[in-house]
């Protein structure tokens, strides 16, 4: 109670203000521990191309443009080239999904048993094609993107929306879903970020609402939403609203036929249509129901909507989401005061994601935390690459592909709707520690097949990773512990001082 | 005031994971060792163990069914005969067969789970979980988690190159994809560097058990490659990982548990042979193979092979069968009183199908395998309670 009430009383600009003093304004002459585990805890790692641009404009100003970054903001041509020459990145969800579900058919219709196995096998392998392609520009964009922290938050939202790419169609779809449901919303509003989740293919899939009708209720979907995706499980909704959204979201699937589906006259208004996305009113439940305490009138797609404003203004909504990015930046066991202060930016700015990020990045509690997480394994590979190659940009992603799963943490790779774990404690186990260090060997030692492009008679490209930089003599040195030091200067070869910095304990974390 | 009890909560969870009160600390058989063998994609239980008293069963597959046994008549793809009513697929003639014959092996028929959700995805975490189904889920917290944070000198590891969910909370449990054991990179001097950085940090005891795990695996898989490689055709596939299995279990594991996926079979199963017969060809060689492995420890050892659930009753129109309900389990073991089948029966016929398409489940996995465990174990019900919450332990007289 006290507490509380103190709380209320410290207005939350002030401590803000409080935490901005101590990194001046304007370009900082060296970067200090401080700086770089800033630049650490808010990107996917620290690189010397990263502390320049930290550095030319001072703590603050860097931090705001990574809360809200400008428009102008471009990859290093090197990457976007990669990007671009992906020819998933050229078609639309619909076009995809269309043209691998006929493959799929006309395989399905082939007579002889041996040739449907091979054509069907061709057509696994379109699918996983398409998957892969995906995840290159991911990992491209998550090494050499100058906004970084968009790009962490659209790692950290699709694993709140959790897909998994090997369910029914999702290898063609799960690109199209990060893009445009979860990274072009991924510093917005939260509100926005749950209905394009909502209206993407991947999603209904994945979670059955496609199936979901009048008369035929699948409450898969509804339930994940409540429980993983807005309130949080055990915050006070009931199986019956759990039932009454499976009924508003009766109708709401996909549709990849060119041609409306048959309806009355008197439904065809309300009919929507977005590429593969569909609400089908034919298959819509139209009576009237009360999710959360609030009567929703059966009026058609608009009960979404109203149930979408429902739950996002429902005060658990505020603190789960939160609690989770609390966890994600600062460590497994939050403050609560700390989460109360994100739940009220949250509530006060309408879900506003990066208003939230803002509150939690010039907090005490995350200032105290820097340098302590221990990092997941995606975050682990990044770190690593970005500061051991910077922006020398890669040519082949698959050994990135193959530690992450490795490491069990593949993107696109969960099965369940809950995502990835955000504990350490379930990537620290022995197993994993010595798996990370084979790969912290493997980046180390510029052997890995990173610069020797995926095409037939490649030739690999002349790289070796630079972690005894400036950087590292400037500032990192001074962050490692007697221990750490002592093991590095018994390394015998470049290759082996790299594999043990990035084995070291102060790398891990 | 707040301060206070800040502060107490945050000793209590600081002194959560290593308590050591309610552990078992005097278990009858400290030596007994569980393997856990989970078929992902639910396996053909009726064509497997086949019922073959049953006229529905010729009835309802007119193409897979299995040939009755018939002494007069030796026909090889006909089931091996197991009691009056039960008959094994002919892929296990020289693997379980023989085992079953010693009294190695039983069957659970009408085995499975409250979930019926038909959902490989929901029922396979239904029993890894081991939770109560209706409840809400608790991801982080599988069943052989909570049974190894409850039994002392317990040493789980589980076979699969992604931590399973079965496995998840407590403590870290290593997980080593046994079919891809590489020769570790990292030597000798620089395993000892790194051990030396993270002296006396929290990880320290992570790090260090990483290394000896590593080392363990990889002598005792090569050993054994060199052993093996005299011989004939070495193995391959669930063959090659059980035989690992059963030698790291015949002294350095006792809580296993490992997964075969592929058994998902919609269409063109086959019934004597094909598809399925050669799946279960491999999984018969597998369990026979990690038998012979684990060498004099098999006498104390209990292997349950699980699945999410069995299939339709009636083939469908693609000579494949689609998700159904109630399966049939497999207890293993060197000291199990089996060579029988066990638990409830019903008779095999059209009305006794579960929603008229499946079996029923007589028998919970929990029930089941809580039964097992308090007889390999001695856990009284209190100790049962934190690994399968109000569930009732069956036992089905086995051990």
């Amino acid at each position: 109670m006290r507490r509380l009430t103190r709380l209320c009383l410290v207005p939350i600009a002030g401590l803000a203000a409080a935490i901005e003093v101590e990194a001046a304004e304007g370009p900082s002459p060296q970067p200090t521990s401080a700086d770089l585990a800033l630049i650490d805890a808010v990107t996917f790692g620290v690189s010397p191309s990263s502390v320049e641009a930290f550095r030319a404009v001072g703590a603050e100003k860097w931090l705001q443009g990574q809360l809200l970054p400008a428009a102008n903001l471009r990859m290093p041509p090197a990457a976007q080239a990669q990007i671009d020459a992906l020819p998933m990145t050229h078609r639309t969800a619909l076009e995809l999904a269309v043209e691998v579900g006929a493959q799929g058919r006309a395989a399905g219709l082939i007579s002889d048993m041996s040739q449907r196995a091979a054509a069907q096998q061709v057509n696994q392998q379109t699918m996983s094609d398409i998957a892969r392609q995906a995840v290159t520009r991911t990992i491209l964009r998550a090494l050499y993107a100058p906004d970084q922290l968009r790009e962490r938050m659209t790692w950290f939202w699709f694993n709140h929306f959790n897909v998994h790419q090997y369910n029914a169609n999702l290898r063609v779809l799960v690109g199209d879903y990060e893009d445009h449901a979860i990274r072009a919303h991924a510093l917005g509003r939260f509100r926005d970020l749950l209905e394009a989740t909502l209206r993407h293919p991947a999603m209904l899939r994945y979670l059955d609402n496609a199936d979901n009708a009048v008369g035929h209720i699948n409450e898969n979907y509804a339930r994940e939403i409540m429980e993983l995706h807005t309130m949080g499980v055990g915050s006070g909704y009931t199986q019956k609203d759990v039932e009454e959204l499976a009924r508003i979201l009766t109708g709401v699937g996909i549709d990849m036929k060119p041609d409306d589906p048959k309806l009355k006259p008197e439904w065809q208004a309300q009919l929507k249509r977005d590429g593969l996305f569909e609400f089908n009113p034919a298959r819509h439940d139209y009576g009237d129901k009360v999710l959360l305490g609030h009567t929703v009138k059966g009026t058609g797609f608009d009960e979404v909507e109203q149930a979408l404003d429902i739950l996002c203004h429902q005060p658990a909504t505020a603190t789960h989401i939160s609690r989770e990015l609390a966890i994600y930046f600062v460590g497994d066991d939050p403050p609560a005061a700390l989460v109360t202060r994100m739940a009220q930016s949250f509530t006060q700015s309408d879900g506003d994601i990066a208003k939230v990020l803002d509150t939690l990045f010039h907090s005490p509690e995350f200032k105290a935390s820097l340098g302590t997480h221990f990092k997941d394994p995606v975050q682990y590979v990044f770190s690593a690459m970005r500061l051991a190659y910077d922006d020398k940009v890669i040519l082949n992603t698959a050994p990135i592909v193959n530690w992450l799963n490795r490491l069990a943490e593949g993107l696109y790779n969960h099965q369940t709707p809950d995502g990835y774990s955000m504990i350490s404690s379930t990537w620290s186990g022995p197993g994993q520690m010595t798996t990370r260090f084979e790969i912290a060997r493997q980046i180390g030692s510029s052997q890995a097949g990173l610069f020797k492009p995926p095409t037939p008679d490649a030739v690999e490209q002349p790289a070796f990773p630079l972690l005894q930089n400036a950087l590292y003599f400037g500032v990192l040195r001074q962050s490692l512990g007697p221990a750490t030091r002592t093991a590095l200067d018994q390394a015998t070869s470049p290759q082996d001082w790299n594999t043990l910095f990035l084995s070291s304990p102060e790398f891990m974390h | 005031m707040h301060l206070d009890r800040r502060d107490l909560l945050k000793a209590m969870l600081a002194l959560a994971p290593s308590t050591i009160a309610g552990r078992v600390w005097a278990a009858p058989q400290t030596d007994a060792r569980l393997l856990m063998v989970f078929l992902r994609g639910a396996y053909d239980a009726a064509n497997v163990v086949i019922p073959v008293s049953s006229d529905f069963y010729y009835a309802s597959r007119p193409n897979l069914a299995i040939a009755r046994p018939n002494p007069a008549t030796p026909n090889p793809n006909a089931a091996l005969s197991l009691d009056r009513d039960w008959g094994l697929h002919p892929a296990l003639r020289d693997t379980i067969l023989p085992l079953f014959t010693k009294g190695q092996v039983a069957f659970v028929p009408f085995a499975g789970t409250d979930d019926v959700s038909r959902s490989h995805f929901e029922t396979q975490d239904t029993i890894e979980l081991g939770q109560n189904v209706n409840d809400t889920r608790d991801y982080r917290s599988g069943f052989m988690a909570r049974l190894a944070a409850n039994l002392t000198r317990s040493r789980p590891i589980a076979f699969t190159d992604q931590m399973p969910l079965i496995f998840q909370g407590g403590e870290a449990v290593p997980n080593i994809a046994i079919n891809s054991v590489g020769k570790p990179a990292i030597d000798d001097r620089q395993s000892r560097l790194i051990t030396a950085m993270y002296q006396g940090k929290p990880l320290a005891a992570s790090v260090q058990e990483g290394f000896k795990v590593r080392d363990d695996v990889y002598h005792t898989v090569t050993d054994h490659m060199m052993e093996a490689s005299r011989g004939a055709v070495s193995p391959k596939g669930f063959e090659l990982s059980a035989r690992r299995i059963g030698h790291l279990m015949s002294d350095q594991f006792n809580l296993g548990f490992v997964d075969v996926g592929g058994w998902d079979t919609h269409v063109n199963q086959g019934g004597a042979t094909g598809y399925l017969a050669d799946r279960i060809a491999e999984l018969g060689r597998g369990l026979a193979g990690f038998a012979e492995e684990i060498g004099p420890a098999w006498s104390k050892t209990v292997v349950v092979v699980v699945s999410e659930f069995g299939r339709t009753f009636r083939e469908n129109g693609n000579r494949g069968t689609d998700h159904g309900h109630g399966s049939v389990y497999w207890v293993l073991g060197g000291g199990l009183k089996g060579g029988r089948l066990v638990g409830e029966q019903v008779r095999v016929d059209q009305p006794q199908l579960f929603q008229n398409r499946d079996y029923p489940v007589l028998t919970d996995y929990r029930m089941l395998i809580g039964g097992l465990l308090q007889r390999m174990y001695g856990l009284d019900n209190g100790n049962l309670q934190k690994i399968f919450a109000s569930v009732e332990p069956k036992d089905l007289g086995l051990l």
